[in-house]
């Protein structure tokens, strides 16, 4: 019944395709298009580029890390001086490949790649938008992005190498060229590029919240929004206010460097000598670091999340387990957010009071979360799943959320984490819970709106088989990690095999580079996938996953402008799917509750009198005139 | 009929197909940029407040005061200078005729924003034109009250400090990031960093109003029919306007 509905309005479009749409030439098309789907994909390759930077810079340190001294003199071609006289690895390359991967993998892959492609792309194809709000602002935002890119790109190529001081780039030692080559331009490209990449980040934020806000077809409200909108929407307010806090810190950290201030110096010697500096704070830099640093975590996190709640609702064919329980612990943990950043700074030297106070926040934290976790856990319960690529992602992030949120529990504990900080205990952790469930939701976006991105399938058996590899190879890396940190091995050492008790990390390192290596293999399976289906996978169809969302509503590829004719209103919530009495077991956001009384509950049947004052009302839809 | 047609619309305001509030996009994107960069102003004063109790205050009476790289001064000793008043100690009174001017400022904004409203050209040319001077104004005395900062007193002050790795006693004259005769560095560091980055955001201000009195005056905003414009800046303008409050309140008076 309600598939008949859809594919007729569909039909109606199909011979008014591009009726009023010139020609755009190539630079307007392709390069500084205003599109938000061209923005979002733009976005995408960006990330895809920096993610097999930041990934290949893990597997160059975990070799030293797994066999200490290794001979890499195989990589001189690539990395040149880095790699010494007697073929190991440069000590001070090592702390520079540590910390760009941090900060492309945290920043530019999991912030830019994964928030700024599927929020371009979703936001207004599931709300019901021609485009973004301001589509010149867009743009703007992914050219930021792009220059604060090739900034930080130029500083992997520098004499003294790229900012070595660790992605948190605490100063003194950050804020002292003198202290470490990797803090002399290296540190500065680093600055400079994340100003860029937070004005970016501005500029996309505004537009997300405002497009969102102002811009949703008729008939869709807030309750009955797709939860990926409503985590596009709570991730952009995250980032709206803390960036900017990290941008007045390197602001002050800049004004240290470069001007003679004292914000974050005091009483410092360095080579022997003392410095003027007096009556700065390094703690202050953590504070303002970490009040950014928090919420970050759940920038990268909070829109796979969203997605997940899709993917699994759509492929389960059962409505989402509580809807409004997943936006309210959406809000809980993005309020949250804000008052934990203490706990990375548990040893600084913070009144062990505050510490309780912090520790108390931080578990709190778990009940937003365990909410999320059994949420999806009772959507999957006794559903009709269909094992896509998309799915299987979205149920790996539920697993590594929950497996790396348990950690987090005892991580929070400030007593523990005495023992625990800076540990590859911490390593573990947040690379389970924040980067391979992202890089999961991120994989499982990609996987399941591909269709709509490109109007090709691609290939299911590949995507399994990638699955597998990388949701084992995930564990096998960062299982063991667990025991390595829990004995005491510290983060960011280059070596750490002077004593005869740190002898026995030597065996479990090894196994975990080695896994390491066989997952970054695995995804060159992806993105062979992933280029090849482009151009050459099967061609889509229109509702591929057979889903409710407003997305599936539009042509195949759609075109400027995303809807052909006007755009559908909407009638019912996203998550319609198995309603008893319903002829199919999906009934899209567009059917009225008029066309299926076999299905309506009561209240619903109440809405019906609502619906046809509702399909009137449209002022907002900005190409609705010729333009 | 238009009435119904509002009703309809106010009942269906959050609903879709509308502008909730009807406040157009970019009316909303001003507000959620302001938003944004009312955290970055916070975290300066955070910044500024955390590094200013960390150093001891002033004991004594106030009419003792002598500036000290030992103890935070007090500002209404520090800023008594007043154009042509060479040698009178007149506390705060330049940095508060400052305030008032940019106040001011936001009211002819506000007479700017609803003759807008009445969609009123040559009163919106009018008052945009009071704005604009009263904002090119607030940053000539700023120029003003920085050069005099910067310049410093004719006695200058004898303060310890590190110089090239060793301790001496040298009278410091005036101010610049590195030291300065009147308090502590970070005294000196935070007063160009606020009032300068508040300084950038009015000249940004100042130049956007420029932008919109000429557009204005060339009756662009006529032609579109609204002068929304006007509104959009004229929020900008009154956030700096704000910020100056906080900034003036944390840095001169407490």
């Amino acid at each position: 019944m309600s598939v008949v509905a859809t594919s007729t309005i569909v039909d109606a479009h199909v011979e008014e395709v591009h009726e009023h749409h010139e020609e755009q030439n190539f630079w307007k098309k392709y390069v500084f298009s205003e599109d938000h789907k061209t923005i979002a994909k733009q976005y995408m390759i960006t990330g895809i580029f920096w993610a097999v930077i930041g990934i290949a810079m893990s597997v160059v340190f975990r070799l030293q890390l797994g066999f200490p001294g290794i001979n890499l003199s195989w990589l001189k071609p690539v990395l040149g001086r880095w790699i010494t006289e007697t073929g190991t690895l440069d000590p001070n390359f090592y702390l520079a490949l540590v910390t760009m991967h941090g900060t492309i993998m945290v920043f530019f892959v999991l912030t830019a790649g994964l928030s700024g492609t599927f929020s371009n792309f979703l936001i207004p194809l599931q709300i019901g938008a021609r485009d973004m709000a301001s589509g010149f602002l867009n743009m703007l935002g992914f050219w930021f992005f792009a220059l604060s890119s090739v900034v930080m790109f130029i500083s992997l190529f520098l004499h003294t190498g790229p900012a070595a001081g660790g992605w948190v780039i605490y100063p003194p030692l950050s804020a002292l060229p003198q202290a470490h080559m990797g803090s002399e331009m290296g540190m500065t490209l680093w600055l400079s590029s994340m100003a860029l990449f937070i004005i970016s980040s501005l500029l996309g934020g505004i537009n997300y919240i405002t497009t969102v806000i102002n811009l949703r077809t008729r008939g869709m409200t807030f309750s009955r929004l797709p939860l990926t909108i409503w985590a596009f929407f709570i991730t952009a307010v995250l980032g709206l206010i803390s960036f900017p806090v990290l941008f007045s810190a390197a602001l002050l950290l800049i004004f240290d460097r470069h001007f003679g201030t004292s914000f974050y110096l005091s009483e410092i010697y360095i080579n022997g000598e003392a410095l003027p500096n007096m009556g700065g704070s390094p703690i202050l830099f953590q504070h303002l670091f970490w009040f950014l640093g928090h919420p970050e975590v759940y920038i990268v996190l909070l829109p796979a999340l969203g997605m997940t709640s899709e993917i699994i609702a759509t492929n389960a064919r059962k409505p989402i387990f509580g809807y409004r329980a997943m936006i309210a612990s959406l809000l809980g943990i993005a309020f949250l957010a804000f008052v934990v950043w203490a706990h990375h700074m548990f040893v600084t030297g913070m009144n062990p009071f505050l510490g309780s106070i912090f520790m108390f926040l931080t578990l709190i934290i778990a009940v937003p979360s365990a909410v999320k976790a059994f949420n999806y856990i009772t959507t999957l319960w006794r559903g009709n799943i269909i094992f896509t690529p998309a799915m299987l992602f979205s149920i790996g992030l539920v697993s590594l959320f929950v497996s790396g949120g348990v950690t987090g529990i005892i991580l929070g504990n400030s007593a523990l984490d005495i023992q625990l900080h800076d540990t590859y205990f911490v390593v573990a952790h947040f690379h389970i819970v924040m980067g391979a469930a992202s890089a999961f939701g991120f994989f499982a976006g990609i996987y399941h709106w591909f269709p709509k991105m490109f109007g090709r399938m691609m290939n299911n058996s590949m995507g399994q088989i990638h699955f597998w590899a990388t949701f084992i190879g995930v564990y096998l890396i960062f299982y063991p990690m667990h025991y390595i940190g829990i004995a005491g091995f510290p983060r960011r050492y280059y070596q750490f095999t002077t004593y005869d008790f740190a002898k026995s990390y030597t065996n479990l390192n090894m196994f975990v580079t080695i896994a390491a290596i066989f997952t970054f293999a695995a995804q060159f399976i992806f993105l062979w996938n992933f280029f090849y289906s482009m151009f050459k996978g099967k061609t889509a169809p229109l509702n591929p996953w057979r889903s409710n969302t407003l997305e599936w509503t539009t042509p195949v590829v759609p075109g400027h402008g995303n809807w052909v004719g006007e755009i559908p209103a909407v009638y019912r919530w996203p998550y319609d799917y198995s309603k008893p009495g319903a002829a199919e077991d999906f009934i899209p956001q567009t059917v009225p509750y008029s066309a299926t009384p076999e299905s309506n509950l009561p209240h619903e049947t109440a809405l019906i009198a609502e619906e046809k004052e509702l399909g009137e009302i449209n002022l907002n839809d900005q190409f609705r005139t010729a333009h | 009929m238009a009435t119904t047609a509002t009703t309809t619309l106010d009942k269906n305001l959050w609903k879709g197909g509308v502008e909730p509030m009807r406040a157009s996009y970019g009316k909303l994107m001003m507000w959620f940029f302001l938003i944004s960069d009312t955290f970055t102003f916070s975290a300066l004063l955070v910044s500024y407040g955390l590094v200013r109790f960390s150093f001891p205050s002033y004991v004594g009476k106030a009419a003792d005061f002598v500036s000290s790289n030992t103890y935070w001064p007090i500002p209404e000793k520090i800023f008594d200078a007043f154009p042509f008043f060479h040698g009178v100690a007149l506390p705060l009174v330049f940095v508060g005729l400052m305030t008032f001017i940019l106040i001011f400022s936001s009211v002819t904004m506000v007479l700017a924003v609803e003759a807008g409203h009445r969609m009123d050209r040559a009163n919106v040319e009018k008052y945009m034109l009071w704005t604009i001077l009263g904002g090119a104004t607030f940053l000539g005395c700023q120029a003003w009250e920085w050069t005099h900062f910067i310049n410093g007193t004719d006695t200058g002050t004898i303060m310890e400090q590190i110089v090239d790795g060793v301790k001496v006693k040298q009278t410091i004259f005036g101010a610049n990031l590195a030291q300065n005769q009147y308090g502590p560095a970070a005294f000196a560091d935070f007063f160009f960093f606020i009032t300068g980055f508040h300084g950038t955001h009015v000249l940004s201000g100042v130049l956007l109003n420029i932008l919109i009195f000429y557009r204005a005056a060339f009756g662009a905003y006529d032609r579109r029919g609204h002068y929304e414009m006007v509104e959009k800046v004229g929020l900008y303008w009154h956030f700096v306007d704000l910020v100056w409050v906080f900034v003036f309140t944390f840095f001169y008076l407490v």
